[in-house]
């Protein structure tokens, strides 16, 4: 498959009073056509700092590009200007925001704000984008479209809200569609619906998406490949099965063990035990190393190369190099769900 | 698990109501009519979705929001309407609460010490101040941080720490029964599983009744000896958490267990999701009869006429839905 995006070496840091954050630390990442990549992460892992250095929305200052190349179909997103960049964003690349509550604005009607993006890029006409945004409504699942598109967000609930956010985000059939924690705010039966929306779609205009989220469950459910993110750094990354039924990294173990399982039952969740690092004076070493129950010398001082397991799994770990002690994963990885 | 029967009756709730005035005569009916009962040393959990009613449920147990109608008996004794001083004091030392946002429910103006030693200080439990520290410190380590945190300000501590401070506030007067309003939906997945353990030790060591709200179903199926599944102000079923899980009877419950999302690739390439069509109905005009037969795919004639009865359909199983009352069962 070819490769729609190419993240290479990317740095982001923000300027705070505290000194510089460096949110992420050299992340390499490659999205193919047609294929969810999820990237999930605890809360500052850099995870949606990542994706929106990809839709050049880092807010300058305080936020920077410090390094890296971020490749769109071969050309640096991180070198165009911000007019250029304003020819991509919402065409070629979309996102879907995490609030629906407050990412649509309250005061535009619905139709409206679908209809911008039509009229900006794809330069038609009011009545034309008009036709096409009744569409979108309907192919994302709203009832009565032709009444729904005059109604304001607030006429809307929260489960709908997000089927018009991805509306907006659908409307210039992007390449690459950016979901960032898109379920997060709903409730489990209309989390359902969009997973089962976002899947549908995805195999209908065979748009790429990277998912960022902290529910492993998501992922299994949407993902094709996934990248474990911590402390600014991808530490795991492999195909879906890879990662959750042979995960190689101490931190995935973890991630994976706190997890409660929906059948049978375990007496005790084995929690990762610290909380993550300060990004503002990063630990020299493996980032997860103070936290790992496996960590040596080593981990504290260098941080560890990729080692190659498989064509799609690597995972950076100094259990993987020849002279580290052989560790087995704990028995409580044993993936939830199955009975 | 233990049989339900037999047990000590800690906490009774019957026919609790909580009605709010939303202007131009609309009443929300938030709770309506929800019985139940909490068994001494056990966990309940309650689930449903936003606006389902689970934390006006727990807040009205406590206190917190008064009543509309329906009883509330801790151990036997009334806990709603108590007016005379000392027994309302006496009640509220053994009824504690852990709130969802541990940013929002600790006073960044107060040190940590002082937020802990509140309680303390209400219920004079300790007799001077030296008393009060010693108090303070042993509670700061038995929630796992240490006496250094006790001058600090809550804005030095991260959420699973801030939730920990909570916790050990909820502890400081000797409770025996603690409402935990999502206590760890606010909170990464690693630091959910470090907060939940606590509170499981906390409750073997001290014997401690929860009821823990919350919407993430795997959890409070993990930390819960029975559950209760709540929608739009009812509470639709209620039984032992392995046979709720394993075989939920009401409609709603089979399809809240469906949609979550496993985190098993294979399970979820493979599975048949029952998928709710629409949305939650408001609570100020909800649906005439069964609450939920608008979503039900299942309703029948009858679920528009007639509410549904809150019977026992199997030990200790309770639902509320024609399909498991012998009357309507067959259409």
């Amino acid at each position: 498959m070819d490769k729609l995006l190419e993240i290479k070496d990317l740095h982001v840091s923000f300027d705070t009073y505290g000194g510089e954050v460096k949110a992420v630390r050299g992340v390499n990442l490659d999205v193919k056509k047609g294929e969810t990549l999820a990237i999930v992460g605890e809360s500052g892992s850099g995870k949606s700092v990542t994706s929106k250095a990809v839709m050049g929305l880092i807010p300058n200052p305080p936020g920077r590009i410090k390094q890296g190349e971020i490749l769109f179909n071969g050309k640096d997103l991180t070198k165009l200007s911000d007019r250029k960049m304003q020819g991509v964003r919402g065409k070629d690349i979309s996102m879907i925001f995490q609030d629906p509550m407050t990412s649509l604005n309250p005061t535009m009607t619905v139709g409206k704000q679908i209809m911008e993006g039509l009229i900006k890029h794809q330069k038609l006409s009011r009545s034309e984008a008009r036709e096409r945004t009744v569409k979108l409504l309907d192919l994302v699942g709203i009832p009565n479209p032709d009444k729904r598109v005059k109604q304001y967000p607030h006429q809307f609930s929260g489960g709908m809200r997000q089927r018009v956010v991805i509306a907006i985000a659908l409307a210039c059939n992007p390449m690459l569609l950016i979901a960032d924690e898109p379920t997060t705010a709903l409730d489990v039966t209309i989390q359902a619906q969009i997973l089962d929306l976002m899947r549908d779609l995805q195999k209908q205009m065979s748009t790429s998406i990277i998912l960022i989220t902290h529910d492993l469950g998501v992922v299994a459910n949407l993902a094709h490949r996934v990248a474990v993110m911590y402390g600014g750094k991808i530490i795991e990354t492999g195909t879906v099965d890879e990662v959750f039924y042979k995960p190689k990294h101490p931190y995935t173990w973890g991630l994976l063990s706190s997890m409660p399982k929906l059948h049978g039952k375990s007496e005790e969740l084995l929690a990762i035990p610290g909380s993550p690092p300060d990004l503002s004076n990063p630990p020299k070493g493996c980032p997860f190393a103070p936290r790992c129950p496996h960590a040596m010398q080593v981990c504290i001082e260098h941080m560890p190369d990729y080692t190659e397991l498989t064509d799609t799994q690597k995972s950076a770990c100094w259990l993987l190099d020849e002279r580290a002690p052989k560790v087995e994963p704990p028995e409580t990885i044993g993936v939830g769900g199955s009975k | 698990m233990i049989a339900a029967q037999g047990r000590e009756k800690l906490l009774e709730v019957k026919n609790l109501k909580k009605y709010f005035n939303v202007g131009h005569k609309e009443v929300l009916k938030a709770v309506d009519d929800v019985s139940f009962t909490i068994y001494k040393g056990e966990t309940l959990g309650l689930v449903g979705e936003s606006g389902c009613g689970k934390s006006t449920t727990g807040r009205t147990i406590i206190d917190l929001y008064g009543a509309t109608g329906g009883q509330v008996l801790y151990s036997g004794k009334e806990v709603h309407g108590v007016k005379e001083k000392s027994k309302k004091k006496e009640l509220t030392r053994k009824m504690q609460m852990i709130f969802q946002d541990p940013y929002a429910s600790l006073n960044p103006r107060m040190t940590v010490k002082d937020i802990i030693a509140e309680g303390i200080d209400i219920h004079g439990l300790a007799k001077n101040s030296k008393e009060r520290q010693a108090r303070v410190f042993e509670l700061l380590e038995t929630v796992g941080l240490n006496r250094d945190h006790a001058s600090r300000y809550p804005h030095e501590f991260s959420g699973g720490q801030r939730q920990r401070i909570g916790i050990a506030r909820a502890l400081a007067v000797d409770p025996d029964f603690i409402i935990a309003d999502e206590p760890i939906s606010a909170l990464d997945v690693s630091i959910q599983a470090q907060v939940v353990n606590l509170l499981q030790n906390l409750q073997k060591e001290r014997g401690l009744t929860y009821l823990f709200i919350a919407h993430d179903l795997s959890m409070v199926k993990h930390i819960s000896d029975r559950v209760g599944v709540m929608y739009l102000g009812n509470m639709v079923e209620l039984s032992e958490s392995d046979e709720l899980y394993d075989e939920p009877l009401h409609p709603y419950t089979q399809a809240l267990l469906s949609a979550i999302p496993v985190p098993d690739p294979n399970v979820e390439r493979s599975r048949e999701r029952i998928i709710l069509e629409g949305d939650v109905p408001s609570p100020i005009d909800p649906p005439s009869g069964c609450r939920f037969r608008t979503r039900c795919p299942m309703a029948m004639d009858v679920c528009a006429q007639v509410t549904p009865k809150w019977q026992e359909a199997k030990e200790g199983h309770w639902v509320a839905c024609h399909l498991h009352d012998d009357e309507y069962k067959h259409g």
